[in-house]
């Protein structure tokens, strides 16, 4: 690597700059801890003016988020929150993996092959993913509607991979444009067919950038609202949606049984983001920016 | 192209394929048909629909009701309502004071995080955090933060007023309450996009600066900010469109309130489809939103295309 960035020769940071830096990170971190805190907290801590710092931690909330006590607390009921989450992965999963398939496909297409108006179509494509999300959904619950397909998987898998499509296409094609070609023109003259080139050559040389481009859309389709919020039925409603039901339950807001799941909720993508964490960088800049 | 890590030979030949250069080969129909085709019935599609509603008095919860044509006479209607103009204005002020507040934080996070020290990537998590919650956990938050009479923002105001402090009270109190939700959550964001642009300065830039001994602000100057302002505006475009789209805190801190002081665009979009069903009418507005971001975009698409060539 003769041309390396600036990152090679960066000097540490000195003594003053780690401890600023750690504790802006705390205090940045403040609400997050708050929500984690509130999670363990009784009701009555919860709420307590002056906040409690110290206080006894109880399990109840999570196990008050899977389950709710009959009127006479004879009888335990599921709340049905193990299938939104269940809903949650099952679409997030289903639905990057089809915009990283076809995305993929296209973005090949995009950077390596013949195509009239190349620049118009990339373009429009990031066009879409700008739009605003809701002027999709009004037609969208229309036409769902008509069709039949409202509130089952299909749908809603259909509406994330669109969704995640343009962002797909435009991050793996700037992985594929900065390939060596030299060895896929060799594999050209030896007579693979592109698909086998995408394959065997390009794919397994590009794993970081499918990484970055597939926590990136995860994270976006996990923590989603508003389309699941109109585009879901009760069996496909994914957790972002059914944690709003908590919120306006009758008895006012349980924060505790909200905050139980929404600390379930972030553990996943926190997981995945420490382990990919140079990964978000790329993502941050639609792939434009090199690693 | 910002790419650096290739050698110089290589660098020239793959730019040479990029965006300008017509390709050789096979056509590329067959692999980008499949995705081009997914994005023209989940969203070109629709885009059509709501274009050609856009001129019918229409109710998405009444079928049976006929649509009934009315030429132009819903965007006539949205031009010349001042509530409109009111809530464009609401988000315009919105999304240039938030982009604002994130692009100062982010720059700041930035300085503060782009050298190694041990235990960064810990504390990079930190930071990193809110960025990955949902939304509507960060506007419930935010909302309990908020409260007058629970709320830590509340409890900290009152020992020096001695009266509870409602932040979602008044049109501008609401409106600031929104802007540090929303830079809370993507400032880190536009952290990421900064620290991916300094990975693109060029070492020996920064190591002839150095020998020649110019001062860190003459160095930030010179070499440091030139080579990221691409990216820069990158994060601005990007951030801009997407607080234009801001839908999710609104909807769960303020819900448009006090009165319509925090409607956004994408609120009254929501309010105008689903509560008060006159999908003609939303679509209308819809598109209007469509066109603005059109034109954001292209900003955005030639912002790109400038880093590739300054590259």
């Amino acid at each position: 690597m003769q041309d390396e960035g600036l990152a090679s020769m960066r000097r540490p940071a000195g003594f003053g700059r780690t401890l600023v830096a750690t504790l802006i990170g705390l205090v940045y971190f403040f609400p997050v801890i708050w929500m984690i805190l509130a999670a363990f907290k009784t009701r009555v801590d919860a709420l307590a003016t002056p906040p409690k710092l110290f206080f006894t931690p109880t399990l109840e909330h999570f196990w008050a988020s899977f389950h709710r006590l009959s009127a006479d607390g004879s009888q335990i009921f599921d709340t049905g929150l193990d299938r939104n989450f269940f809903n949650s992965l099952f679409i997030s999963l289903v639905s990057v993996g089809l915009a990283l398939a076809l995305g993929g496909l296209a973005a090949y297409g995009f950077s390596r092959l013949r195509l009239v108006g190349r620049d118009y179509f990339m373009f429009y494509v990031l066009v879409l993913r700008m739009v605003p999300p809701i002027t999709a959904i009004v037609p969208l619950y229309f036409l769902f509607r008509v069709t039949g397909l409202g509130g089952g998987y299909v749908a809603i898998i259909l509406v994330y991979t669109a969704f995640n499509l343009p962002f797909a296409i435009w991050m793996l094609k700037s992985f594929l444009d900065e390939l060596h070609r030299p060895i896929e023109e060799a594999a050209r003259l030896d007579g693979s067919s592109d698909l086998k080139i995408l394959w065997r050559i390009c794919l397994p040389q590009m794993r970081a950038g499918i990484a970055a481009t597939a926590i990136i859309a995860f994270v976006f389709t996990w923590n989603d609202f508003l389309f699941s919020l109109l585009l879901t039925s009760v069996d496909t409603r994914t957790v972002p949606v059914a944690m709003t039901r908590v919120v306006g339950a009758d008895v006012g807001v349980d924060w505790g049984v909200f905050a139980a799941i929404g600390t379930i909720y972030l553990l996943p993508v926190l997981f995945i983001a420490f382990l990919l964490q140079g990964q978000l960088l790329r993502g941050a800049t639609f792939g434009t920016v090199p690693r | 192209m910002a790419v650096s890590s290739h050698t110089g030979g290589a660098r020239e030949s793959t730019r040479a394929a990029r965006f300008t250069a017509p390709l050789v080969g096979a056509h590329a129909a067959p692999f980008v048909a499949p995705a081009l085709g997914v994005l023209c019935v989940m969203n070109v599609l629709p885009l059509l629909w709501s274009i050609g509603v856009s001129f019918f008095h229409f109710r998405a919860d009444r079928l049976n009701t006929p649509p009934h044509f009315l030429g132009f006479a819903n965007y006539r209607d949205l031009m010349t309502d001042p509530d409109i103009w009111e809530h464009f204005l609401n988000t315009a002020v919105m999304i240039a004071s938030s982009v604002s507040v994130q692009l100062v934080v982010g720059a700041l996070l930035t300085f503060l995080f782009y050298r190694p020290f041990p235990g960064r990537r810990l504390v990079l998590m930190l930071v990193l955090t809110p960025m990955l919650l949902s939304t509507v956990v960060v506007g419930t938050f935010f909302s309990l933060f908020y409260d007058p009479t629970f709320g830590i923002v509340s409890a900290l105001v009152r020992p020096f007023t001695g009266a509870p402090f409602a932040p979602l009270g008044t049109p501008f109190s609401a409106i600031t309450s929104l802007i540090v939700a929303d830079a809370w959550m993507w400032s880190p964001f536009v952290m990421l996009m900064l620290l991916a642009g300094l990975e693109g300065v060029p070492a020996y830039l920064f190591e002839a600066a150095q020998i020649d001994r110019a001062s860190t602000w003459r160095r930030f100057w010179t070499v440091v900010f030139p080579a990221i302002r691409g990216v820069l505006l990158l994060a601005l475009l990007f951030r801009t469109i997407e607080s234009f789209n801001m839908f999710d805190l609104i909807y769960t801190i303020t819900n448009g309130g006090p009165g319509t002081a925090t409607e956004s665009v994408s609120t009254e979009i929501y309010d105008t489809a689903f509560v008060l069903f006159e999908t003609g009418r939303a679509s209308a507005l819809g598109n209007l939103s469509v066109f603005v971001v059109i034109v954001l975009t292209r900003l955005y698409f030639r912002a790109i295309q400038l880093r590739r060539e300054a590259a």
